[in-house]
């Protein structure tokens, strides 16, 4: 089994830079010398790197290193915040000064008697997807990929395909005396196609990855399968009529459209929000928010997953959180501070890009349970409506609760059948309402193959999504024929 | 408040620069030393303030300092880039060396390399880009309250916030090259915002105002920033959805720099060599309405996109990519260039302040123009397919009747194709958005499909 990943986190972070728990505690002290609630401070190192193909070259590659430390300081509802890309004790010192400014001066802060560890879950091995392959396989494995793609169709004229990984240990220590470390893995692999045919060009895109090394995309034919999909995607494309204009019954595919709950109801359920009451879910735990057929959740510990963390990066272990069940809100997504403020507890969903950026509350993997239909029952019963299986990117106003989401491969739904595929268009809906609509949850739920990224205030970070095929009784469809 | 703030000495001082230049002196040194034929490297440090005021009270205040290099090394046509956070010796040399590892595995690639050396800029005029604003977190919060506070006070259906805030930023870029190109460059960025809420019996609505500006006496007024969101969201309370419908559409100022960076996307090198682009072999052709005058103005003095030079070190020009509707050039750097056989057009990195000439009307002219239609103040999503220019976003504004408002509207989707679009704008707005490094007035579009109920 693994090495425990905290002791892994203390050797890569504070090891070097000859922090031991006497210079953690002069920081900590240095920090907490005004009346704070609490304050942390986040230690990362991350490595990433990108292979990318096109014309059937790996012409570049790219290799990056990001380190530092943030130090926040938290009183009430006010958070003070800087960050050091130097790790040594004075710039951290430093940090930290600057940090604690937030509050007056005041009585010094209750300090922990010694720091004790929080080992978190094991969801996923430490080991450095970067060095588990050697260059010369990586840029291998993107030429058989390109090769796979052209040999499905002479229609393909363009290949683009990347091959990425990030190692990134990360370590939080905390006002309370709580340290807590992960080291995190995370790989992927994207294609991206053109076909053409008598002048017309469409594209398909497929991809997947997860907490692993690169040998996952050997495994079960996934790399190439990637390709094949990418190939399938933008040949239906090239058959695609003009979407409808509308409000019509849709039909959700199981897996990435998911994106749905992300969008719909995952933003809006996040602490952060609510405790302001900015967001249009606020106040409603215990209401109706979803037909009774809907079970929602936000689950951090699926073993290996692109939303998964061992300890969230407030150094709190994940969990599984319902957010909706049998369409009642259950509750909210908490970082610790927002927990603190509401009175409830963290839920391990405290995130944040890196250590330049102050955690918020996040998703992690959001996903509906399965219900009891037949997929294909669930098409048959639509008469006209649209069927869409592939999503691009989505977006929400949480205050308002209008969200939208991009289909990129959608078929039309006539008379319990699919006719024709249609081109990508964007479904708008209201979160607070859509899922009240929802008629028929399928059987066959799905995650998605691991290639989600959320923005929220300028900030990214990997998350899953997933669910089985649904049916909404309404959804308006902006295509072009009305 | 207390008034410790740690001393922040100006990071584009000559100590500085001096600094930077020997970092990038010291990379391109370390990568001739690995046997590396030509390379070239960027180093940025940058530094700022920023602090939300929320109900009246301090919310966040953040203080950042982020440095960064960048190397590319070129082992004949051979291509590897690094990058790291770390200035130290022992950093930049690890940096380099796995850039020149990365290239020992990359493709033979012909069209691979800097700049050619006779496009490099020579002359390096002062865009007055770098003005240093310190104002302190009291000051800053000061602002960013009055703003917030000013907003709030507009009504009293604005009962929630999202907050005010002030940011201020300042940075320092040097980029060198093996052909002995060495540019520095120091600009500063500030602005002022406040996003805040609106609540009625029909629900809540958040919008936003924002000022931007190099110098922090271009900035607009905390009471204007606050009291502008304001009325914008309380402008959007009852909002309806309207029946699906083809109609004209006026995309309001701040958004219609959208289409024309649809329109940049589909001109780029990158997706024409790719074939990416519903815009391929456009060169010569009528793409926008025959009045259009599409353009980029790099070197306006103490503009948000202006610059000397491209990111490889490319003399920038002023020049037209549309005139009387028809494209006049793409947006080139030398690797796009050479592939598509032309010349650098001095975009490595984007435009420069490129902007679509205004006309003489202003909005509620082109309401009035409009007549009958939809008055777009709000996007969502990223419905915008650059293949084919299918086009297709969430959308939020007003329904127009006889050149007037008549009610808001809300989750409906405005849908087209992006190439019958530009080919059908009717008009060009006076009241040109200058905030960004796209400026363009209001945008009218004869007609687009509007889905909703």
């Amino acid at each position: 089994m693994s090495a425990n990943t905290l002791t892994l986190a203390r050797q890569s972070l504070l090891e070097p830079a000859g922090l031991g728990d006497a210079e953690l505690a002069r920081l900590m002290g240095q920090l907490m010398s005004g009346r704070l609630d609490y304050g942390d401070l986040y230690f990362q190192y991350s490595r990433h790197e990108a292979w990318s193909l096109e014309e059937g070259k790996v012409k570049s590659g790219t290799h990056s290193i990001e380190q530092g430390v943030g130090v926040r300081a938290v009183a009430g509802e006010k958070t003070g915040f800087a960050y050091s890309d130097d790790i040594v004790l004075p710039a951290l010192l430093q940090a930290a000064g600057a940090a604690r400014a937030i509050v007056q001066q005041g009585a010094a802060s209750n300090l922990p008697a010694a720091f004790r560890g929080e080992t978190g879950r094991k969801l996923y091995l430490p080991n450095d997807p970067l060095a588990s392959l050697s260059d010369d396989a990586k840029v291998k494995l993107l030429e058989r990929v390109e090769k796979e793609a052209r040999a499905q169709d002479p229609r393909v004229k363009q290949v683009m395909a990347s091959l990425a990984s990030t190692h990134e240990a990360i370590l939080v220590v905390r006002s309370d005396g709580v340290i807590s470390g992960d080291v995190r893995p995370l790989v992927r692999l994207s294609v991206t196609v053109i076909v053409e045919s008598n002048g017309r060009r469409e594209s398909g895109n497929a991809g997947g990855g997860g907490r692993f090394v690169y040998d996952y995309f050997n495994q079960e034919d996934r790399a190439l399968g990637y390709a094949r999909e990418a190939v399938r995607q933008a040949l239906v494309n090239l058959e695609a009529v003009d979407a409808p204009a509308g409000t019509m019954a849709v039909v959700l595919g199981p897996g990435w459209p998911g994106i749905l709950l992300h969008e719909a109801i995952g933003h809006g359920l996040e602490g952060d929000f609510n405790r302001k009451g900015t967001s249009a879910f606020a106040g409603r735990i215990g209401q109706r928010v979803a037909s009774e057929q809907c079970t929602v959740v936000d689950d951090g510990t699926i073993p290996d997953r692109r939303g998964s963390l061992n300890v969230d990066d407030e150094g709190t272990t994940t969990q599984r959180t319902v957010l909706i069940e049998n369409g009642v809100l259950k509750g909210y997504m908490q970082d610790t501070m927002n927990a603190r403020l509401m009175k409830v507890a963290p839920t391990g969903n405290g995130r944040r890009e890196s250590y330049a950026h102050l955690p918020m509350p996040r998703m992690t993997n959001t996903y509906m349970l399965n219900g009891k239909y037949d997929p294909k029952e669930i098409i048959g019963s639509v008469e006209k409506g649209l069927y869409a299986v592939n999503f691009g990117g989505g977006q929400v106003d949480i205050t308002s609760g209008k969200f939208v989401f991009s289909a990129s491969e959608a078929y039309l739904i006539e008379n319990g059948k699919l006719t024709r595929p249609v081109k990508g268009a964007t479904l708008i809906g209201n979160g607070p309402d859509v899922l009240t609509r929802v008629s028929m949850v399928g059987n066959d739920m799905q995650l998605d193959p691991g290639v989600g990224t959320c923005g929220k205030e300028g900030q990214s970070v990997p998350v899953g999504v997933g669910q089985p095929t649904l049916k909404i009784d309404g959804l308006t469809v902006g295509g072009t024929q009305s | 408040m207390s008034t410790s703030v740690v001393a922040s000495p100006a990071v584009a001082d000559k100590t500085s620069r001096t600094r930077l230049i020997g970092v990038v002196e010291q990379v391109l040194a370390e990568a001739k030393k690995s046997g590396a034929t030509a390379a070239e490297a960027g180093v940025n440090i940058s530094q700022g303030l920023s602090v939300t005021v929320r109900l009246g009270e301090v919310e966040t205040i953040e203080h950042t300092h982020d440095k960064g290099m960048g190397v590319t090394v070129y082992f004949g046509n051979r291509t590897g880039s690094a990058s790291t956070t770390d200035f130290s010796d022992k950093a930049l040399h690890e940096t380099v060396r796995a850039a020149c590892t990365i290239a020992k595995f990359t493709a033979e690639d012909d069209c691979s390399g800097l700049a050619d050396p006779d496009r490099l800029a020579k002359d390096i005029p002062d865009l007055q880009l770098h003005h240093p604003w310190n104002p302190g977190t009291d000051k800053a919060i000061e602002l960013a309250r009055e703003a917030e506070a000013a907003a709030r006070a507009m009504d009293k259906r604005i009962n929630n916030s999202e907050g005010g805030s002030l940011s201020t930023h300042e940075g320092l870029d040097v980029y060198g090259n093996s052909n002995g190109f060495l540019g520095t460059v120091a600009g500063t960025r500030h602005s002022l915002s406040v996003s805040i809420i609106a609540q009625d019996e029909s629900g809540m609505q958040r919008d936003y105002w924002y000022t931007v500006a190099r110098d922090a006496k271009n900035l607009e007024t905390p009471l204007s920033v606050g009291e502008t969101a304001a009325r914008r969201a309380l402008w959007r309370l009852g909002g309806k959805k309207l029946s699906t419908r083809q109609c004209p559409v006026l995309y309001e100022a701040p958004l219609a720099a959208s289409l024309l960076s649809h329109f940049i996307s589909a001109v780029r090198g990158t997706s024409l060599y790719r074939q990416a682009s519903f815009l391929l072999d456009s060169l010569g052709k009528p793409v926008f309405s025959d009045f259009v005058r599409i353009h980029e103005q790099p070197h306006l003095k103490g503009a948000q996109g202006s610059a000397a030079y491209d990111s490889e070190g490319v003399a920038t020009q002023p020049r037209d990519l549309i005139r009387d509707g028809i494209l006049q050039g793409y947006v080139l750097d030398s690797y796009s260039a050479r592939k598509l056989k032309m010349q650098t057009t001095g975009n490595a990195g984007g435009v420069h302040n490129l902007t679509i000439d205004p006309g003489k009307e202003d909005l509620p002219a082109l309401m009035k123009r409009m007549n009958t239609g939809l008055l777009v103040t709000e996007l969502i999503g990223f419905g915008v397919n650059s293949i084919t220019g299918d086009y297709s976003r969430g959308a939020a504004g007003f329904w127009v009747e006889n050149g007037e408002i008549q009610y808001p509207v809300e989750e409906i989707t405005i849908a087209g194709n992006l190439k019958d679009m530009f080919r059908q704008i009717v008009s060009v707005g006076s009241d040109v958005d200058t905030r960004g490094n796209i400026r363009s007035g209001s945008i009218l579009i004869e007609n687009m499909t509007v889905a909703g109920s």
